[in-house]
């Protein structure tokens, strides 16, 4: 049985910006675009308002708390027909009666769904949802700066908020209430209407992703049927993200309740859990914007590895196909969430990864950004990491050793350098005579590497001769054909030319 | 299960324990070493150099060890893998001709299934290619049964790649293998992944065209209809482009019953990206559809995108104004566009929007030549006034760079009193882009407006812009001078602008005597060799004194620029003796460009 976790507590009704760590500030000391030009806030209405054709007036109808027992379903059903009226925000003014009116009835359905037993009755389901549907599923309207970037710009806010935040209020307080059937509400919210509830990530405002992810993870607790169906469709969402359009604005908050879905997988994983692993999650790490959601999806990575550790090896060498080639900073991310994999790894899972984890290791401690090599020599402060790389000194120091050599002769930074010198210090203690037989052939090795490149452009050399005469061999009776024609094409042009030249 | 990743690492030494003294055994030896170097620049170098490799193997070793063993072991980089698919695109030849091209598929198939979509992409554009090269038997014997494989294949990808390749195979089958290939493509379009129905719904335009009219109208259009009606958003708006293709396969009579619907549910659909998908690709479907479905159909569906509630669909509308217009049949073309599509495009000259109104501007001056004279004074005319003055310097530069199709139409005094303000605020614009953009329609208002009013209201902008502060301004002021000159002649010239050009010689701030020189370098050609001897020579030479050394370089620049106009006597007795005391200036770069002119004018 595969149950979500709790979602950190995060009250949607106090959105935050969850755990999104400032990555820009973390990674460089550059002022950013978004501090020069502070954006202001806009606002933005949804495409459904103009298909109302005829706007209805309402009228206050009594309070529910007033109302006797007998006719409380009646009045509960009553109000929430008069909330599928929809209202203008983007005029403020416009109908002002009616929205506080709508207001009111919201914030009384809300607080009566969440204190009162009883009062979710069948009949009720079928309205509740085409209330909640007929407010929130609407096409989100085109993003008014077409190059959003989630990390510099502000969000542009839904006009509508008043009413649709009470909206997403009632329908968790529903979710979450002590009279809620999950065998009644899945005949309502089925297939189709989870589909438009996942469409909705993709707003701009982050108050509703909040509220959407809360209501999302309700629904896959409670309603089982749907599980299959909802994995499925945020693969598709991601795949969309990462294959064809790179913008979707609700990857951070999907990863978080699938953080808590993979929590709950049962073990042994299914290869439909493996191949989301695999070809999702890993391939998400290519996206531009990585560093909104890296910390939920390195969240998401290191759960699988705790479920079943033979997936180590392919996190890893996913890791390492996709590590970011020209991005120093995406660089940083991926070895701040190697450094979590590594926390957690089995001994034995790490002795088949080694190779061409401390390949890269050592490639990123060349690197002349500092902070990139400053980040993988932390590793060595690490006590697990430590001890791996001390039980396989034997493999990994010989690896390491020419770069750390280099580069502490090399790097015009000095706290890398004085980094490699306690790093090198390490491992003369950990097995001085490897190192002083490295040391000891590092010059030898070095020339046979000059040597080796020589060799190389030898090879091309001799290689690119020998095309040339295929080539010629190959060439030259077609070549003698096309003189032919040639030599015949010029007799003619210029007989024409001439021809042009006396008229 | 996955691939093994990186560098793969076939052991082919034992092919290599048999070379001897062969250097054609050489190469291949050479590729294996390079594609397992680490360094992915290096592989990505050898698979570039592909060709190379083969033509030194030779057709029959490419064949038999080449291509084998790029098909088994190359799991690489996606750039690796990128040039590869492009390569194989080209390798016909490389193994043998046509005969051979077959012996290309199997790697071709593998890459067309990898998860990164630039390299699917490519690894499609190259089957596509080497299908031409099929013989119409290799085609059913190997193209099509790989056809079939990537369409049947357990992940998204392969049948994403198969929606590409059934256009080029169909035309050349047997009708039993026809009817397979049918059968796949209805399959892919209700495919359970979004993924896998946008590139049907991508294809079904071309994939129709290769169909034979029967089957368009009993397969095609119930896919069409239903893709057009998928429940995600970016699967109907490319049926739009599919809906767009189909009605110009089917006959007339058809059109009504089996794509009308369907479009007009499109042009209303409740998602603004398949609306704006309709009114982008408006015209196609206009001249799709015909005059009289246009009349009937399209009109009110237009009236509706212009009016929409998105400003993105109304932009895209806009853009189309004058297309859709130009295109309606000729018998009622007026009656239409005074009754139906003047009133929205009146409404949208006050839209909120500045894309809306400027993608309106940038069209709205064609409809004069299509309404003709009294319903462009009538009608256009307040419209275009009202853009002119409009808060978005855009929408005003849109009309301005427009005017040329009013002009013919009923001259562009009509419009002179309000231009004139309008130019006069673009001119001072704080945009020095929006400065740059007018300046290069000077010219051509220059023209328009002719010489007198010219001289009245817009000279002394054009001597303005001459001492801008932005250096891309002053040098198209400099450019702008010169055409003007090139209009109203060397007189003018001599009368208007050259005396204040030259003024600015006296410039305390050497910039402004810098641009005295560009002009003079613009100008000498156009004015002539009297005008540059006499006026602009003497302030060039004073000017060789100036205490800065870039004013003094450029007049040797300037000389070596105006020497051709001058006659030999004054290049010998007069430019000479400069160039020659700035040949001997103190500052090196002073020196450099005067030497430079003397041996270019050959006065050494």
């Amino acid at each position: 049985m595969e149950t979500p976790t709790k979602l950190p507590p995060s009250s949607p009704s106090s959105p935050t910006t969850g755990f999104s760590v400032p990555s820009a500030e973390k990674v460089d000391g550059f002022p950013r675009r978004s501090m020069r030009r502070a954006r202001q806030r806009r606002s933005h209405s949804s495409s459904q308002f103009r298909y109302q054709s005829s706007q209805v007036e309402l009228t206050p109808l009594p309070l529910l708390k007033d109302a006797p027992v007998a006719e409380l379903h009646d009045l509960f059903c009553k109000k929430l027909q008069q909330c599928c009226v929809l209202f203008d925000f983007l005029d403020c003014v416009a109908d002002l009666k009616g929205k506080e009116i709508k207001r009111a009835a919201l914030n009384e359905l809300v607080e009566s769904v969440a204190t009162s037993r009883g009062v979710l009755i069948e009949p009720l389901y079928p309205e509740a949802i085409k209330m909640i549907s007929v407010n929130i599923f609407r096409t989100l309207p085109p993003s008014e700066n077409p190059e959003f970037d989630p990390e510099e710009d502000e969000p542009a806010l839904e006009a509508s908020w008043p009413h649709l935040q009470l909206v997403y209020e009632f329908f968790l307080r529903f979710l979450e209430s002590p009279d809620f059937q999950p065998s009644l509400a899945k005949r309502y919210v089925d297939q189709k209407f989870v589909l438009q509830l996942l469409e909705l990530f993709d707003s701009e405002d982050p108050r509703e992703r909040e509220y959407l992810k809360t209501i999302l993870h309700r629904v896959y607790g409670k309603l089982l049927g749907l599980r299959a169906y909802i994995r499925k469709q945020i693969n598709n969402i991601f795949l969309r993200f990462i294959y064809e359009t790179e913008r979707f604005n609700g990857v951070a908050e999907l990863l978080e309740i699938l953080g808590s879905i993979i929590n709950g997988f049962a073990l042994p994983l299914k290869s439909e859990h493996k191949q989301f692993l695999v070809r999702v999650l890993i391939p998400l790490h290519t996206a531009k914007s990585l560093s909104i959601f890296h910390a939920q999806l390195a969240y998401c990575v290191v759960q699988f590895m705790e479920k079943d550790a033979t997936v180590t090896e392919h996190i890893i060498r996913g890791l390492l196909r996709y590590w970011p080639k020209t991005c120093t900073q995406k660089e940083v991310m991926f070895l701040g969430e190697i450094e979590e994999i590594l926390d957690v790894i089995e001994p034995s899972q790490f002795i088949r990864v080694q190779e061409p984890l401390f390949k890269q290791i050592a490639a990123c401690i060349s690197s002349p950004h500092f902070q990139v090599a400053e980040r993988a020599l932390y590793f060595w402060n690490n006590e697990y990491i430590l001890s791996l790389i001390e039980e396989n000194c034997q493999v990994i120091l010989p690896l390491v050793f020419g770069t750390l050599y280099r580069v502490s002769k090399e790097h015009w930074n000095q706290t890398i350098i004085s980094l490699i010198y306690n790093v090198l210090k390490t491992f003369m203690e950990m097995n001085s005579k490897l190192f002083d037989e490295l040391t000891a052939s590092y010059k030898v090795e070095k020339q046979k590497e000059v040597k080796k490149e020589r060799e190389r452009a030898e090879l091309w050399r001799n290689l690119e001769d020998l095309q040339e005469r295929r080539l010629q061999s190959l060439t030259e009776a077609s070549r003698n054909q096309k003189n032919l024609q040639e030599r015949e094409n010029t007799t003619k042009s210029q007989s024409e030319t001439s021809a042009a030249n006396t008229t | 299960n996955i691939k093994e990743i990186g560098p793969g690492v076939e052991p082919l030494a034992s092919k290599m324990a048999g070379a001897d003294s062969d250097d054609s055994l050489y190469p291949i030896a050479v590729l294996i070493d390079e594609l397992r170097n680490e360094d992915v620049q290096l592989r990505l170098n050898s698979i570039k150099k592909l060709s190379t490799i083969a033509l030194a193997l030779g057709v029959e070793r490419t064949r038999t060890e080449l291509l084998p063993f790029l098909t088994d072991t190359i799991y690489d980089e996606d750039e690796v893998l990128l040039a590869l698919a492009e390569q194989l695109g080209n390798f016909t030849m490389l193994v043998g001709g046509p005969e051979y091209v077959h012996c290309l598929l199997p790697p071709l198939e593998s890459l067309a299934t990898v998860e990164e979509t630039v390299v699917r992409d490519k690894a499609v554009e190259s089957l596509r290619k080497i299908s031409h090269e099929h013989s119409p038997v290799d085609l059913e014997v190997h193209f099509e049964p790989l056809v079939k494989r990537l369409a049947s294949g357990d992940w998204f990808t392969s049948r994403t790649s198969a929606c590409g390749l059934f256009s080029v195979c169909y035309p050349r089958v047997s009708s039993t293998v026809k009817a397979e290939i049918r059968q796949h493509f209805r399959t892919l379009c209700s495919d359970d992944t979004p993924m896998v129905r946008r590139a049907a719904a991508s294809k079904l335009g071309e994939f129709a065209k290769v169909l034979e009219l029967e089957y368009v109208k009993s397969d095609i259009i119930s896919l069409f209809t239903a893709l057009a009606s998928d429940e995600q958003d970016s699967v109907r708006l490319l049926a739009v482009e599919a809906g767009v293709s189909i009605a110009t396969l089917l006959p007339q009579e058809d059109l009504e019953a089996l794509v009308m619907p369907t479009l007009r549910q499109a042009a209303e659909d409740k998602s603004w990206r398949v609306r704006y998908m309709v009114a982008d690709k408006f015209s196609d479907l206009q001249k799709a559809v015909g005059p009289e479905i246009t009349k009937n159909d399209l009109v009110p569906a237009f009236q509706n995108l212009l009016k929409d509630c998105e400003a993105e669909v109304r932009a895209a509308a806009a853009n189309k104004v004058k297309e859709f217009c130009e295109n309606l049949p000729e018998d009622s073309r007026e009656t239409i566009i005074m009754t139906h599509i003047l009133p929205c495009v009146k409404e949208l000259v006050s839209d909120t929007n500045q894309h809306v109104k400027s993608a309106l501007a940038s069209v709205i001056m064609g409809l004069s030549t299509i309404l003709g004279k009294d319903n462009t004074i009538e009608h256009l005319l307040p419209l275009f006034l009202a853009q002119l003055k409009d808060e978005c310097p855009e929408v005003r530069l849109n009309i301005i760079s427009n005017l040329d199709c009013v002009n013919e139409v009923i001259g562009i005094r009509q419009l002179s009193q309000s231009l004139l303000p309008a130019i006069v605020e673009l001119a001072e614009d704080a945009k020095w882009r929006v400065r740059l953009a007018i300046i290069e329609y000077m010219p051509l208002l220059a023209g328009q407006l002719g010489v007198e009013f010219f001289d009245e209201k817009l000279n002394s902008l054009c001597m303005a812009w001459l001492v801008d502060h932005v250096y891309a301004i002053r040098e198209a002021a400099t450019c702008n001078l010169m055409k003007l000159v090139e209009k109203f002649g060397a007189e003018w010239a001599q009368n208007t602008i050259v005396p204040k050009v030259l003024g600015m010689a006296n410039d305390p701030n050497y910039l402004h005597r810098m641009t005295t020189l560009f002009c003079i370098n613009a100008l000498s050609e156009v004015c002539g060799q009297e005008i540059t001897t006499k006026h602009m020579l003497p302030v060039v030479f004073k000017m060789s004194n100036d205490q800065v050394a870039n004013v003094r370089f450029n007049v040797a620049k300037s000389l070596q620029k105006i020497g051709p106009v001058l006659d030999s006597n004054c290049l010998q007795t007069e430019v000479k003796p400069v160039l020659e005391k700035l040949a001997s200036d103190q500052d090196m770069d002073v020196k450099y460009f005067a030497q430079e002119a003397i041996s270019v004018l050959s006065l050494a």
